[in-house]
């Protein structure tokens, strides 16, 4: 079904009045996964219990399993990343595949071949998946209609970051047991980054109330229009402030977003100066916030601007943990895209 | 004596006021007499057309038409793009001048109407640049253009960024009779934006293409007509609040002219996303959006815009704000759209859709057959000052002939013009054109 965002738009029915982070989980039948605009709750519930299994793979003395031998995995990455390069790569490695690492600046990418050419080359290779960072949005989509394997975006311009949004998700309900009612921050630079587009989906989608918060001319401008004409609401389950000492009131969850410096260049904001004072994630802005609260953040950190030293280090961060959820999600989304017998009932599958 | 007759067959010229049977019979290439007359007895096949069912219309005149030649002869020629033209039933078009090299000087202009001379089954007319090399920089040479016979002054792809330019542009072509036709879009707004920024833009995560950057240069020029009395013309409208300055201006009584594309007319930015959010009124349109996420084909300056532009845009041509339907057809080559949507060149490929795409709007009750044909016809001949529009008797016998109810599905295969850039590929279409005559020839006959 078709949901109509910002406008008339109405939530997908749940039966009856159960938590949206325990409603049935479904099979997985996806190809790839680009987005996650168009996954059910109960999807994204199946990757999170999956997610489960392989972190126990993870806390054991020799953590690589066979699953996924003699498939090959491909990073094609067009931008510069560390994290979600190694936690792909890693995944794919714990799962027993075999992975080829293509970076933009040393394949004929840099000769001028164009995105079609080298998918197409990947795919004469014979890869079972590639997952693939793009500076352009909507790129794995172009990608996906060429690989006959798997495509897993991961990230896309200003789009979308999937598996970032599941990992943050996965994190969430680790630490507090649930994402139904809880209310998360996003906070910062939120028109340019495609971690805020696939949180606000995967957070929301479990019946989290988002509420992104940052300077006006970081936030889509339609969403502050659109907020203003409806007391702050944006759509069901997104709410937007610009004033985040309010926005904390009472937060479970607070997100910050990395500033890019260019923003400034680009003249959407006065100083750093001014945008530390106002939006910087500090420890008076997080004592308003529920005492259990968790600080968040996909990094990496520019510490100092959007987030203070002594918060991102502090007793609520579970930033590092992000960064192990990640490779579970993504061992997780492996098995279940080019994994055997992958609608099996899964283990863990209890609740 | 060369004698053609078209019989039975729906007449409907709005330049007379006629919508009725009515026979036609054209000599030597004039239109000589038309009404409820007989064709005599010992006609030969070819003397006779058989226009049971179908509309009889002066020929469609399209004044915003990409040729691309010269220099881009991979994306279209003059001989394909005229040819394209013919089989959307337009006897006559307007070519842009974004060639390579623009269309500057009087050579240009010549070496344009030169090939389309030898080449083309139809009428070409060409448009020349305001500025040289379109850089917006200094004025090209409008007078010397205008005498080899170029109808208009435009940028077309690029607006005249600098004010004071664009006013000596409209009191330099005021002298010479000629309009100069602006595309609007300011190039600070419009930054490296990929689409219409709204509700879609913020969802797919691709940069925003204000509504405002176009409303700004509109607002600006509006006020640079009324300053000069230069003849002003909008090309491709698309947004409300545009469709408001203009027509607040010719309420004011000021020599503005605009035109709207098929596509704005009908999809909203809802394509771009290849339906993901679309609204139950566009879906309940459409049944199926038939573009995927991030179709390039969907990519056109200025972009597809909200339902609410739509909609304001297909009532202001109901209500006589716009004076033609223009195509803006824009042909690319498959490696310019099979790319990253970002990367990808604007433009749609719109001659040979455009009848049908229109007749979606009569079929759904939005615009009556005669308004459709009117800013097909006589409207925009008059706007750019050009012959034809009219099978009044003494006109040259320019006729479009097309069958309101034929479906057909599109198929960008099937088209005559090199580009195949179409969002409408796969889409339903009732209505198409069934022959095309230019000065009494036939150039184009599907049956």
């Amino acid at each position: 079904m078709a949901e109509t965002v910002g406008g008339a738009y109405s939530k997908p029915e749940i039966a009856g009045e159960i938590p949206l982070d325990q409603v049935a989980r479904e099979p997985f039948h996806r190809q790839h996964v680009l987005d996650l605009d168009d996954f059910s709750a109960g999807e994204i519930l199946r990757v999170l219990d999956t997610a489960d299994i392989m972190k126990e793979i993870l806390r054991r003395p020799i953590k690589k399993v066979p699953t996924l031998r003699g498939k090959t995995v491909v990073t094609l990455f067009y931008e510069a990343s560390t994290r979600t390069r190694v936690s792909f790569e890693t995944a794919a490695k714990n799962l027993g595949a075999d992975t080829v690492s293509v970076a933009a600046t040393t394949s004929s990418v840099s000769k001028g071949e164009s995105l079609v050419d080298t998918l197409c080359t990947l795919q004469a290779l014979g890869a079972d998946a590639v997952v693939m960072r793009h500076s352009y949005s909507g790129a794995p989509y172009l990608a996906s209609r060429i690989i006959k394997g798997s495509v897993i975006n991961a990230g896309d311009g200003w789009h979308a970051h999937p598996t970032q949004g599941l990992l943050d998700v996965y994190t969430v309900r680790n630490k507090m047991g649930r994402v139904s009612g809880l209310k998360v921050v996003i906070l910062g630079d939120v028109l340019h980054s495609r971690v805020a587009r696939s949180a606000i989906w995967a957070m929301t989608k479990l019946g989290a109330e988002v509420t992104v918060c940052g300077p006006a001319t970081l936030l889509p401008s339609w969403w502050v229009q659109t907020a203003a004409q409806n007391g702050g609401l944006v759509m069901p389950g997104l709410r937007l402030s610009c004033d985040l000492d309010r926005t904390v009131e009472g937060a479970d969850v607070v997100m910050a977003l990395r500033l890019q410096m260019e923003r400034m260049q680009a003249g959407l904001l006065p100083s750093t100066r001014e945008y530390v004072r106002m939006f910087q994630l500090n420890s008076a802005r997080m004592s308003r916030a529920k005492s259990e609260a968790l600080v968040m953040h996909p990094g990496p950190m520019n510490e100092g601007i959007e987030i203070a030293p002594d918060v991102a280090h502090g007793d609520q961060s579970v930033v590092e943990e992000q960064v192990s959820n990640g490779v579970a999600i993504r061992m997780a989304l492996l098995y279940l895209l080019i994994g055997p017998n992958v609608n099996v009932p899964v283990e863990g599958e209890r609740r | 004596m060369n004698e053609l007759w078209i019989v039975n067959g729906r007449l409907i010229d709005p330049s007379q006021g006629i919508d009725s049977p009515t026979n036609l019979r054209i000599v030597d290439g004039v239109v000589a007499d038309l009404g409820r007359i007989s064709p005599p007895a010992g006609l030969s096949s070819d003397q006779l057309i058989d226009a049971a069912g179908k509309v009889v219309s002066p020929g469609f005149i399209d004044i915003h038409v990409h040729l691309r030649q010269p220099g881009y002869e991979e994306k279209e020629t003059i001989a394909t793009g005229t040819r394209a033209a013919a089989a959307g039933g337009f006897t006559s078009v307007c070519a842009m001048p974004n060639t390579k090299p623009t269309v500057d000087t009087r050579g240009d202009v010549e070496f344009v109407l030169g090939i389309a001379r030898r080449e083309s089954p139809i009428r070409v007319y060409t448009t020349g640049t305001i500025t040289k090399g379109q850089k917006g920089e200094e004025l090209s040479e409008l007078g010397e253009m205008a005498e080899a016979g170029a109808v208009a002054f435009t940028d077309d792809g690029h607006v005249v960024e600098n004010p004071n330019l664009m006013r000596y542009a409209l009191e330099y072509s005021r002298m010479l009779g000629k309009p100069v036709a602006q595309h609007c879009e300011d190039p600070e707004l419009v930054a490296d934006g990929f689409m219409h920024e709204g509700r879609i833009s913020a969802l797919l995560g691709l940069r925003g293409i204000p509504a405002a950057s176009e409303e700004s240069i509109v607002a600006r020029d509006i006020a640079l007509c009324r300053l000069t009395g230069g003849h002003v013309h909008f090309q491709h409208v698309s947004t409300a609040g545009s469709v408001e300055l203009i027509q607040a201006a010719k309420t004011e009584g000021l020599p503005v002219t605009a035109e709207v594309t098929p596509h704005h007319l009908l999809l909203t930015e809802d394509w771009v996303a290849g339906g993901k959010w679309a609204s139950p009124t566009v879906l309940e349109k459409w049944g199926r959006i038939a573009t995927v996420p991030y179709d390039t084909n969907t990519r056109v300056a200025p972009p597809l815009r909200s339902e609410q532009d739509v909609d304001a845009l297909v009532s202001a041509l109901r209500g006589g704000v716009f004076d033609a339907i223009a195509t803006d057809h824009a042909p690319h080559t498959i490696v310019d759209k099979q790319c990253e949507y970002g990367m990808a060149a604007s433009g749609i490929s719109g001659l040979e859709t455009a009848l049908g795409a229109m007749m979606l709007l009569v079929h759904r009750g939005d615009l009556a057959l005669d308004t459709m044909i009117r800013y097909l016809t006589v409207e925009p001949a008059r706007a750019m000052k050009l012959p034809g529009g009219t099978l009044r008797t003494g006109s040259p016998a320019d006729v479009t002939i097309f069958d309101p109810d034929r479906e057909w599905i599109v198929d960008p295969k099937n088209f005559i013009s090199m580009g195949k850039n179409s969002p409408l590929a796969g889409v339903a279409l009732r209505g198409k054109v069934t022959a095309t005559i230019v000065g009494g020839n036939l150039v184009f006959n599907a049956d």
